[in-house]
């Protein structure tokens, strides 16, 4: 909107405001200078008194100019604030003002109130009055009496658990967590095949419980989910456990304040738990998997709610899993990996990597089945006690992998249907062609640290069918200007 | 009154009906599509057995991969084959 005055001084101030009282006899002298003196009140329409006021009733001037402190003062040059200071500081209103001598007898400094534009509830009715993009999603008008997280639940919009009730100022306020419009079309979602727009995305963000700068990494792991090597029509469809598993690398796990440490992979981090949560409310609402319809697991798993955590990359003897995928480590990522768990790794004995790598090849035998190899990739989440181990004798992550593949090289024998009188197995034929089968082989296992100081222990997360048959793990760059 | 944003892909699910019987599978082709899940194909052999009992013709076809749905490829060429398909979709 067009400011009130095209050239000069402007001054937004509220009765309900200490400083902008304190201020009064600074704006009897502008007022007496040559040059227009425009004074903006927020919540009267005669204050200050004796002066000309333009009452901003609506907070329509307050928001165009960015108001976010009564007073504040502006040098308003061809419709634009090209100057401003906010609160009572003399030398900051005589570079605005272009004079000296403002403001005899009073203190150098007054900070002052917060703009009425800054209250809950009237920023985002603002946001949304001013938005150059308008929300085009369905409105879903509730009775006066609908209580709207019964709602919710009713038009079968929630994971079972309630959600956020997804309010057009809740929705507005999210957006500001991206640079993109809302109706910005990010990919084509299975199995629906439904246009998911950044708008969805948000919506859904709120329904999970996230905070605007989450968004970013929301986006990001929805075009993950959505590209054609992760399957998640598959991984939504299988009767098997699994479900999309997130890790997060780089600044931005630190800057939304994500949990890499203790508990890494449980509840009582908001970042962790809502940025999952919402990926698979999109893909629940959006490209509509939904259990009992598309989604025919047998069990499914907890995690299939929320199974999303940060790579600890400092306290890591190793590079990174983003890095290690292909990118920096200023870059952050988020990764997607079709599985489910975890399985515990207890080795409290080990004092050098040797005997380590055997109790994890021992418990990474138990991935899908015993007796079957080469289906399901892994990520062992190796904590830092466990870590320190392979950091004090310099072992490399290839070559951590190098010696669980070799105790992983199976009699071929051993693992055919029939074995050990368990039915379960590889094909009869293949001992006959193979002495060995390799369990994973190359590219099957993924580490990545995380988890609490204290506990030798590591968590194994089971893959689905891993590769170009099933589900490839999947990287995509997190986005936090756009 | 409280406004809430519908967080759906808005696409109305359509109600379809059933394709229509067929009421002799003798003057079709029918296609037996394994989807590659271990021992489909004994469900599959077990159904060719009954279908050539009675004169059918069949013909096979084979996804990929049983983790993703069958290539457009695939489908097409089933439609311009075949009258029916039976899919065998588990172990």
């Amino acid at each position: 909107m067009n400011l009130p005055i095209a050239d000069g001084l402007l001054v937004v101030m509220k009765e309900d405001c200490e400083t902008c009282h304190l201020v009064k006899p600074v704006l009897a002298e502008l007022a007496g200078r040559e040059g227009t003196l425009a004074l903006v009140c927020q919540d009267r329409d005669n204050f200050p008194e004796g002066f000309d006021v333009i009452h901003d009733r609506e907070l329509d001037i307050s928001w165009t100019l960015g108001t976010e402190t009564t007073p504040t003062i502006y040098r308003i040059e061809d419709g634009e604030a090209v100057d401003r200071q906010p609160g009572w500081d003399r030398s900051g209103w005589e570079r605005v003002t272009g004079t000296t001598g403002l403001g005899k007898g009073l203190p150098d400094q007054q900070p002052g109130c917060g703009s009425g534009t800054m209250l809950p509830g009237t920023y985002e009715r603002l946001l949304l009055r001013h938005s150059p993009y308008p929300l085009s999603s369905r409105r879903v008008a509730l009775g006066s009496s609908e209580d709207p997280y019964e709602a919710a639940f009713g038009r079968e919009w929630t994971d079972g658990l309630p959600v956020v009730p997804p309010t057009e100022e809740r929705v507005a306020r999210m957006l500001e967590g991206t640079g993109l419009p809302p109706d910005h079309i990010l990919c084509t979602l299975p199995p629906d095949l439904a246009e998911c727009t950044v708008e969805k995305v948000a919506i859904n963000a709120v329904m999970a419980g996230c905070k605007p700068e989450y968004l970013p990494v929301v986006l990001a792991a929805v075009k993950a989910a959505a590209g054609s090597g992760f399957n998640i029509h598959g991984i939504s469809a299988t009767t098997y456990f699994t479900g999309p598993v997130l890790i997060v690398n780089g600044p931005v796990r630190k800057a939304i304040g994500m949990n890499s440490g203790v508990n890494v992979l449980g509840q009582g981090n908001r970042a962790n738990l809502t940025i999952g949560r919402a990926l698979n409310l999109v893909v629940r609402n959006v490209g509509g998997a939904r259990p009992g319809g598309v989604d025919r697991a047998t069990f499914g798993n907890p995690g299939k709610l929320s199974f999303c955590f940060p790579e600890d990359e400092e306290g890591s003897p190793w590079e990174s899993l983003a890095v290690e995928r292909g990118f920096s480590s200023g870059e952050s990522t988020v990764t997607l990996f079709a599985g489910h768990g975890p399985i515990e790794i207890i080795d409290q004995k080990a004092r050098t990597p040797d005997p380590l790598v055997r109790t994890y090849a021992l418990q990474l035998r138990m991935v899908a089945h015993p007796k079957l190899a080469g289906m399901s990739e892994a990520i062992v989440v190796v904590s830092p006690e466990h870590a320190r181990l392979f950091r004090e004798a310099g072992w490399t992550k290839d070559r951590v992998r190098q010696e669980i593949d070799t105790l992983l090289t199976l009699p071929a024998a051993e693992m055919v249907v029939g074995a050990g009188g368990v039915a379960e197995g590889m094909p009869p034929w293949l001992k006959d062609r193979k002495q060995e089968i390799p369990k994973f082989g190359p590219g099957g296992i993924w580490l990545v640290h995380a988890g609490g100081d204290a506990g030798m222990f590591s968590a194994i997360v089971s893959g689905w069918v891993g590769g170009r048959t099933g589900s490839e793990m999947t990287t995509v760059a997190i986005d936090c200007k756009g | 009154m409280t406004i809430l944003l519908d967080p759906t892909s808005e696409t109305a699910v359509q109600e379809r009906p059933l394709s229509p019987r067929i009421p002799d599978l003798t003057r079709v082709t029918v296609a037996l599509l394994d989807i590659s899940k271990p021992r489909g194909d004994v469900f599959i052999g077990r159904l060719e057995e009954l279908l050539a009992e009675q004169e059918v013709a069949v013909r096979h076809y084979r996804k990929p991969t049983f983790t993703k749905p069958a290539p457009l490829d695939l489908r097409r060429r089933i439609t311009v084959e075949c009258g029916a398909v039976i899919e065998a979709l588990a172990d």
